[in-house]
């Protein structure tokens, strides 16, 4: 099998059994397949559903950069979720507080997010690094520290004010807006579109061209010959896990610059395993990644337009989920079938070229 | 030694004309062997002669291409390791399967609760088993706490407890000191006496000596012969196992020169039981190659590994260059021993030299990512890809690695390809030292020779070279000295075209001691 | 030749050593002491009441069902993240069941619906070699998306809110009357170590559910079964030494499988826990919380075993009732009490001679208390993760000591040894 096939298959394969299975769901509770399919492609075209599907697919996209540093090295960060919020919450207090110039302002809001970011995933990584205190579990317990701290960050008594039904931390002023692109009726796409974007560019280009992402993917790939090969583990550790909390931080800053312009009690949830999910999807590849992102958030928006029809939209859910299990099962399947085929392949040459008996190859 | 064995009862085992292939080579060839009731039956060869691969299909873990096995003088046909246990055969594996966190009695039972259940019962029968084989700890003890010896006694007592009576014991001195060594023949001197058959594959001649009835010999596969210890000499067993003629190195013109690149004094590595390294010396010079010979497990791939720093020694120092140029690397991080100027080619290439599904440029970068051409000499920290593609291409011609392109995965390369591929990157960038591990294992016989030109190329150059190597045609036809390596330490010197293959044999099995014919 | 020396492993701790129960018994002794005088000292008597322990009793139930269900897993070289999705399927499965067959069927069913993700993730993994951590989180997700899903399909009809289902008859509670009594009399007698001790107690014996006592159960059930039978060793070794273990004719692959459906049946049931909690009956979208991931943080607290997984999760459940009932106040005494025990470790480490972590168990006492006396109170959202940091502590602090499983997390394949 070609590298393109092996690559593309099982995502691919992953989305039409997801589709499968939804559609026999839906036929069993009496829904139609095809009108719910037809409802989420034309959806696209009405009102704000392009410009969103683009907003949150940058979001969404941001995640799985984010998850896919550590990926790279074989790192569960599943504490991107705490990561990102803790980081929106004391991005958006500390803008909405300090009276800063226009450009500056924003900056320093971004910058505030990937340096909490960075310090939420400090502990999980020194205790991997130094203790072998598997990454998972630390950042499991982290994104639930994180919930607590931002509860209390957002209360009157700390940093926040109740608004109506919700809380709120002080608003940011507009010199801390992210100008986004205006299309009118059509939406506003956010200006950190393009921050994302340049973030894809950046991963790709970390990766590719540079030692230390070279170094992430050889130990990644076979830490035993990156050691040989002079790769540091520890420091490879540290800073993957780093750089990975970084990212994390400016996931929710698009929608904190660029709508909310502050961080409330609703504010987005759940975008941490999101982020893996895409990760997943797209193979850690930065193009892939993007693909997964806006598929993702195309699936988010058909909610609603399934709503309209009546088919309950948390089958849109249903299919996210079973598109991860079912890619990663598919990954695996695909796998085996390659390596067999090239096995037998291997195996062929080896009796037309009838070589003499080589020594030294059986214990 | 006592003689418990009974000429005219059937042999307990007996294999006849066995033969198993794999594919690209053929791991026994028509190889008998035949060991009667109550005798201790040493089974000996080099690595890669065939000595495992007999084991496991007399254990039913292979099934053989051709030939028989009868057990007690019945014919038997073993599916799986079950049906041997079934017949009263045991197998003791070199590598311990034992679980630390359960305890002597749980490793025991598992799989054999049946027969005695788990309770007071089978631990009796346990602590039974372990009085035989002289083992002290409270069965319920933790297998973490036990020390070698000790977890080789419960891997007996394992056997013993399923009912069999032929035990194989696979390299089972490999990882103790000699004082534990003597407890193990003890005890199976006295299991002998209770009529227990010991089949005891090793390749150290003077501890089978010590032990064995009866000596069979294997070398590539086939059947060599079978001796009395009694009767047959040391230097004569060593011929068997190593061969009667030894390859003839080439003459040339010495390349080497008084120039120190690497010195090692006194390198320590401690190990569980017997350090993996006690007390290296050695020094290597420019335009010399430094063959290290022994049998596998002796120490050469933790050598390797702490001359490289993936290792840390424990004591002794290593030196790199010579004069004000002298580098003491003992601390230092790989990455700066190879900046230094080491080349390293690992016995094991699959773990430790490719990163299988990169394409061939990025292989050339690992070991290189922080010296051009590879990496960009201006801007720190890049690297610099079409560099490493046109260097990546210059190893292909150059060194003949058969492929399609540098973009492949290195896991489409054959083995041999890859090893070039591999020697070509690591003699790039102008090393002072190159460490070479079996460099041509798994490679064919082409491919072979042109390594080993590449390499005298290199010598020639002035490179030092420190090689390991199991093919005697390599060590001999390669290296200026030859050390042997036994236990964790150089035990003799050698010069390659002098030297003789009982001399040679006799090191690398440590039967050159006094003893020489009786015990 | 000379002989160097052996050196042994890891020494064995001989003689000298409180068997395993008496050890136990010695630490609740402590615990209980330590309590009480905190509760005398700082006045805060709900540290010790009826109240507490009986609320606490409720919430720590779920959390030692989703513990027991990773340690079932994990104890077979699975890693479950799971739990947390097979805890909400569970949730959902005995609402179901619940509202329309009464208590007894709503366990059922919640059990089932669990093992049900635990069989999807055995398949994953088991059988397609999926990396557990990757199989666990997808199967959180694909859990609580079909939960949803079903939720408006099947509870929104009844209850008109598709995030609540309609409502549950739970089980009647009921208590051990004549211990009770005489346990309410101590109380009231005011007597300094014996009120808070009859207090702690009569809690436990108050408010009775069939729910507990099965939880009850489980804790033993789970090391007879685990420990004490030829098929508890052949699971455990799976976990162990997996290629071992099929070299002496063990099926791993059978035993990953039952060990990973009956782990995700037990943090099935503890979502039925948390339908049946009488204070809060029936399913209500999110109630998990994250319990599923405190279980596996109570399990790691245990150090893999019931026992110390029970210890675990009652800590969680008592700090958590604690901040329901009492507040940021009394938590904030029990800063108090971490003081004191400290103090009690870095005595016993003196007299063992663990001279540097004594130092730093006196450090760490030091810290807790100065914080107790700067802050007044902590706010109720940092109570609620506090079973996260006591985590983060043990695992930082007792890296060493803790003993998983040794081939926990490893993806096996049949015939992969040698």
């Amino acid at each position: 099998m070609s590298r393109l096939q092996t690559t593309l298959l099982p995502p691919l394969l992953a989305v039409l059994f997801a589709a499968l299975l939804c559609s026999i769901a839906l036929l069993i509770s009496g829904d139609n397949p095809g009108a719910a399919l037809a409802v989420m492609v034309t959806q696209l075209g009405a009102g704000t559903t392009a410009v969103d599907v683009i907003n949150t697919g940058a979001v969404y996209y941001i995640a799985g950069l984010a998850v896919a540093v550590g990926f790279k090295m074989k790192l569960f960060n599943i504490g991107v979720e705490g990561q990102f919020r803790i980081a929106a919450c004391v991005a958006a207090i500390v803008g909405g507080l300090l009276p800063l110039p226009p450009v500056l302002h924003v900056i320093v809001i971004l910058l505030t997010g990937m340096l909490v970011g960075m310090l939420w995933a400090l502990v999980p990584a020194l205790l991997r690094a130094y203790r072998g205190v598997s990454e998972v579990i630390s950042t499991i317990m982290l994104n639930a520290v994180a919930t607590g701290v931002i509860a209390w960050l957002i209360s009157p008594a700390a940093f926040g004010f109740v608004q109506g039904n919700n809380i709120s931390t002080p608003p940011i002023a507009p010199t801390g807006h992210f100008p986004g692109i205006d299309l009118g009726p059509s939406g506003t796409i956010f200006g950190m579109v393009f921050v994302a974007a340049l973030l894809g560019v950046g991963y790709w280009f970390l990766l590719g061209r540079t030692r230390f992402g070279f170094e992430l993917t050889a130990s990644g790939e076979s830490p035993t010959a990156a050691t040989a090969g002079g790769v540091e583990a520890r420091r490879m550790v540290l800073i993957a896990m780093l750089m990975s909390g970084a990212v994390a931080g400016l996931i929710g800053l698009p929608e904190v610059l660029g709508r909310e312009h502050a961080y409330t009690l609703v504010a987005p949830q759940g975008y941490g395993f999101t982020g893996i999910a895409i990760a997943l999807l797209g193979r850690n590849h930065p193009a892939g990644i993007a693909v997964g992102a806006l598929l993702w958030a195309f699936l988010d928006k058909s909610a609603l337009a399934l709503d309209n029809i009546g088919v309950p939209r948390e089958i849109v859910l249903i299919m996210q989920g079973v598109i991860v299990l079912s890619v990663v099962v598919a990954y695996e399947i695909v796998r085996r079938y390659a390596m067999a085929a090239e096995q037998r392949r291997v195996a062929a040459e080896l009796r037309a070229q009838q070589q003499p008996v080589a020594e030294g190859a059986a214990t | 030694m006592t003689d418990t064995a009974e000429p005219d009862a059937p042999y307990a085992v007996e294999l006849a004309g066995i033969t198993k292939r794999f594919p690209g080579v053929v791991a026994n060839r028509d190889i008998s062997l035949r060991v009667r009731q109550g005798e201790v039956h040493a089974l000996c060869g080099e690595n890669g002669a065939g000595k495992s691969t007999l084991m496991k299909i007399l254990y039913g873990q292979l099934r053989p291409d051709e030939g028989t096995i009868a057990v007690n003088g019945e014919p038997v046909v073993f599916r799986s390791p079950a049906d041997a246990i079934r017949v009263g055969i045991g197998m003791v594996h070199q590598h311990f399967m034992l679980a630390d966190n359960l305890t002597i009695a749980e490793n025991v039972l598992l799989g054999a609760e049946r027969r005695l259940g788990i309770g007071a019962k089978a631990k009796a029968e346990i602590a039974r088993l372990a009085a035989t084989v002289g083992l002290d700890d409270d069965p319920d003890t933790l297998v973490e706490h036990l020390g070698v010896a000790d977890r080789q006694r419960c891997e007996i007592i394992k056997v013993l407890y399923r009912g069999a009576r032929i035990v194989i014991l696979d390299e089972p001195t490999a990882v103790l000191v000699p004082q534990e060594v003597e407890d193990l023949f003890e005890t199976i001197r006295g299991m002998k006496a209770e009529g227990y058959t010991f089949l005891f594959i090793s390749h150290k001649l003077d501890e089978v000596r010590a032990i064995a009835d009866s000596i069979t010999v294997i070398r590539r596969g086939t059947y060599v012969g079978t001796a009395d210890p009694r009767e047959v000499t040391t230097r004569k067993l060593a011929e068997m196992m190593v061969g009667s003629e030894l390859p003839s190195p080439q003459t040339r013109e010495s390349t080497v020169t008084d120039r120190e690149v690497l010195r090692i004094e006194g390198l320590q590595l401690a190990g569980e039981g017997a350090p993996l390294l006690d007390g290296i010396d050695l020094v290597v010079h420019a335009g010399e190659v430094l063959g290290i010979a022994g049998v596998e497990g002796n120490g050469q791939t933790e050598l390797v590994e702490t001359i490289m720093g993936i290792r840390r020694a424990t004591a002794g120092r290593i030196v790199l260059g010579h004069g004000d140029r002298a580098r003491d690397i003992t601390k230092a991080t790989t990455l700066e021993r190879r900046e230094a100027g080491i080349g390293y080619i690992p016995e094991d290439r699959s773990r430790h030299a490719l990163l299988a599904s990169q394409p061939l440029w990025a292989n050339r970068v690992l070991g290189h990512q922080t010296r051009p051409p590879v990496a960009r000499r201006r801007l720190i920290g890049l690297i610099n890809r079409a560099a490493a593609r046109k260097d990546t291409q210059r190893i292909v011609e150059e060194f003949d690695v058969r492929t399609p392109g540098v973009d492949v995965p290195a896991a489409a390369l054959s083995g041999g390809n890859q090893q070039k591929l591999v020697i070509g990157r690591e003699l790039s960038g102008d090393p002072v030292l190159l460490i070479a591990a079996h460099p041509t294992r798994g490679v064919d016989v082409g491919a072979q020779a042109g390594i080993w030109d590449e390499l005298r190329a290199a010598r020639h150059r002035g490179l030092a070279v420190l090689l390991i190597s199991a093919d005697l045609d390599e060590l001999i036809g390669l290296s200026d000295t030859i050390k042997v390596m036994l236990r964790g330490r150089l035990v003799a010197d050698a010069d390659p075209a002098t030297v003789t293959p009982e001399q040679l044999g006799a090191a690398m099995t440590g039967a050159d001691g006094p003893e020489e014919g009786a015990a | 030749m000379t002989a160097p020396a052996t050196s042994r492993p890891v020494p064995a701790a001989r003689a000298r050593r409180l068997p395993g129960w008496a050890t136990s018994m010695l630490v609740v002794l402590v615990g209980l002491v330590v309590l009480s005088i905190t509760a005398t000292l700082t006045g805060q008597l709900q540290l010790t009441s009826a109240g507490t322990a009986q609320a606490a009793v409720q919430l720590l139930l779920p959390i030692l069902f989703a513990g027991l269900g990773g340690l079932w897993a994990e104890r077979a070289g699975v890693i479950n993240l799971g739990l947390e999705g097979m805890m909400i399927l569970g949730t959902w499965g005995a609402a179901w069941a619940g509202y329309q067959w009464g208590p007894w069927a709503a366990l059922a069913a919640g059990a089932v619906f669990g093992a049900l993700g635990g069989l999807l993730h055995a398949v994953a993994t088991v059988t397609f070699g999926v990396n557990h951590i990757v199989s666990g989180v997808a199967i959180t997700l694909l859990g609580a998306g079909v939960t949803k899903y079903l939720s408006t399909l099947l509870f929104l009809p009844v209850s008109a809110n598709p995030r609540q289902s309609p409502p549950l008859r739970g089980f009647d509670s009921f208590s051990i009357t004549p211990l009770t009594d005489v346990l309410d009399a101590l109380v009231r007698a005011n007597l300094v170590f014996v009120t808070d001790v009859a207090g702690i107690l009569q809690g436990l014996l108050t408010g009775l559910t069939p729910t507990v006592l099965l939880g009850a159960l489980a804790v033993p059930v789970t090391y007879l079964l685990l420990w004490r039978t030829a098929f508890g060793l052949r699971l455990r070794s799976c976990g162990e030494n997996p290629v071992a273990a099929e070299s002496l004719g063990v099926s791993v692959y059978t035993y990953k499988y039952i060990a990973v459906i009956v782990s995700g049946g037990l943090a099935g049931l503890g979502g039925a826990a948390l339908v049946l909690n009488p204070g809060q009956l029936g399913y209500l979208e999110g109630q998990t919380g994250g319990r599923g991931y405190i279980g596996l943080a109570a399990m790691i607290f245990g150090n893999w075993r019931p026992g110390g997984l029970l210890a675990g999760s009652a800590l969680f459940g008592y700090v958590d009732a604690l901040q329901l009932r009492a507040g940021g106040d009394a938590v904030h005494a029990l800063l108090y009490a971490g003081t004191i025990l400290a103090v009690l470790v870095a005595v016993l480490w003196f007299a063992q001679r663990y001279w540097l972590a004594a130092v730093w168990a006196l450090v760490a006492g030091l810290v807790v208390y100065l914080v107790y006396f700067f802050v007044d109170t902590i706010p109720s959202q940092f109570a609620a993760f506090a079973p996260q940091i006591v985590t983060l502590l043990v695992l930082a602090v007792a890296s060493q000591r803790l003993r998983p499983p040794a081939a926990d997390g490893l993806e096996y394949r049949r015939g992969e040894g040698d």
